[in-house]
């Protein structure tokens, strides 16, 4: 299996190669459209600030080329926001696959969010043996809203989309490569798609 | 519900894990790498690499490290120690840390806080606070406590915070090495005045003093070392008795 990780520049996407690395697989970091393109798996990592990775991604074309990919594309934390179609975060454009916005916890919660919560309503294969209320790693600031294409759900502040999809497209708020052993599921479910 | 975290604070001299009972008097308790796997299969939250050499020679033993633990363990880490550059940071993130701290060197130089907060985000930003009461107020220290400031512990927490920082790990030196229990009075009041999470570091010694430090000291984080590296304090237990004081933990 021919597993890319997007590396456009942005944040800790070491920690996911070596997240595949424990499941045995050895995922290629790479921003070369052709390398992506012909990938059975693609990762859309993301860690930072929405507008200047947005940016980069625009430098590149990554822009133009992610939303048309065909093969199972899992986008986390950052990586799933700029999925959808506006984020508050520099008021920035998505890319518009996932028909909702993102917005920014109200300061009436501790900001960002930080550490383990669960998610529940799961929905789609990416769950598959997680059971409901699965504690996961999050870090985050602005959440994405509920939408058809919400596929779990996270309590805090709101219930808010901790996880979307949208055809051949996934996204999880959550670092499943931080998330202990259920997360690792969760990266081996995806491989499974 | 978002979960209170239990991190074990691995102290690192020379690749091998240590800990200071009031900073001072270091004893070995083993492997930091089979440690940190260890913490992670046992039901930690978190874990922290405190680098007390910190120096320029040891700092490639430390990213060796770093890459070792990120390879291995499937939770978030935090290094610090003698961080002082967004190159050393870059560096430390590349090799797979998730989180730096960082403590004298934004005492020194506040604008650092913000430049890694541009760069790399707030969400990889600790800035650690090592602080004593003196005649009644709390006063920032540096050096791993051992150079007081005149710099206030709120004044600073809050100007951190609008700097950039994504969270503190505030350390207090009254308590630190005592076994007594946690700073709560302080920490609440940090709890209060911030919209950051708080990490309370500093005189863990029993179950009910992590107890303590999540309802009167409103912590969002527990961080100790020798409690939990000498099996004291098993943190399966920890976090099941934690569960009976309604206290939410990811168990």
């Amino acid at each position: 299996m021919k597993l890319i990780i997007i590396n456009y520049g942005a944040g800790n996407i070491k920690s996911i190669q070596f997240a595949f690395k424990r499941l045995g697989y050895d995922a290629i970091l790479s921003n070369d459209p052709e390398e992506i393109k012909a990938a059975d798996k693609v990762i859309f990592p993301g860690v930072g600030e929405a507008s200047s990775a947005m940016v980069k991604l625009k430098e590149s074309g990554l822009d133009q080329l992610i939303p048309n990919l065909k093969q199972p594309v899992l986008g986390i934390c950052l990586g799933m926001q700029l999925m959808c179609l506006h984020t508050e975060e520099g008021d920035t454009e998505g890319l518009g696959i996932f028909q909702t916005k993102v917005k920014r916890f109200s300061n009436n919660v501790k900001v960002p969010q930080m550490g383990w919560n669960v998610i529940k309503d799961l929905k789609s294969n990416l769950f598959k043996g997680i059971k409901e209320n699965e504690y996961m790693y999050l870090v985050h600031s602005y959440y994405a809203e509920h939408c058809n294409e919400t596929i779990a759900a996270t309590d805090y502040q709101i219930n808010y989309a901790s996880a979307l999809r949208h055809e051949n497209f996934y996204g999880t708020q959550f670092h499943p490569e931080k998330s202990g052993n259920e997360g690792a599921k969760i990266l081996e479910n995806f491989l499974d798609l | 519900m978002l979960t209170k975290r239990i991190i074990p604070c691995l102290d690192i001299k020379n690749g091998r894990t240590v800990k200071g009972v009031n900073f001072v008097d270091l004893r070995d308790a083993g492997d930091p790498v089979a440690l940190a796997k260890q913490y992670a299969e046992q039901g930690a939250d978190e874990l922290v690499f405190l680098d007390i050499t910190a120096t320029l020679e040891a700092r490639a033993t430390t990213l060796e490290m770093v890459r070792h633990v990120a390879e291995q363990v499937n939770i978030p880490f935090t290094v610090g120690g003698g961080i002082s550059t967004i190159a050393h940071v870059d560096a430390l993130l590349k090799n797979g840390a998730d989180k730096v701290s960082i403590n004298s060197s934004a005492v020194k130089r506040p604008e650092l806080v913000n430049e890694l907060a541009d760069k790399f985000g707030s969400q990889c930003v600790v800035v650690a606070i090592d602080a004593k009461k003196i005649e009644g107020e709390w006063l920032v220290h540096l050096a791993g406590g051992t150079i007081p400031t005149e710099i206030k512990l709120f004044d600073w927490a809050k100007e951190v915070e609008a700097r950039g920082a994504g969270e503190i790990l505030f350390t207090s030196m009254n308590h630190d090495g005592t076994k007594n229990g946690f700073a709560n009075e302080a920490l609440a009041k940090l709890s209060e005045e911030l919209n950051i999470p708080i990490i309370a570091s500093g005189g863990a010694g029993n179950v009910q003093h992590f107890v303590d430090t999540f309802n009167e000291g409103k912590s969002d984080a527990a961080l100790a070392a020798s409690v939990f590296h000498f099996g004291e304090i098993p943190i399966q237990e920890l976090k099941k008795e934690l569960r009976k004081h309604y206290i939410e933990v990811r168990l």
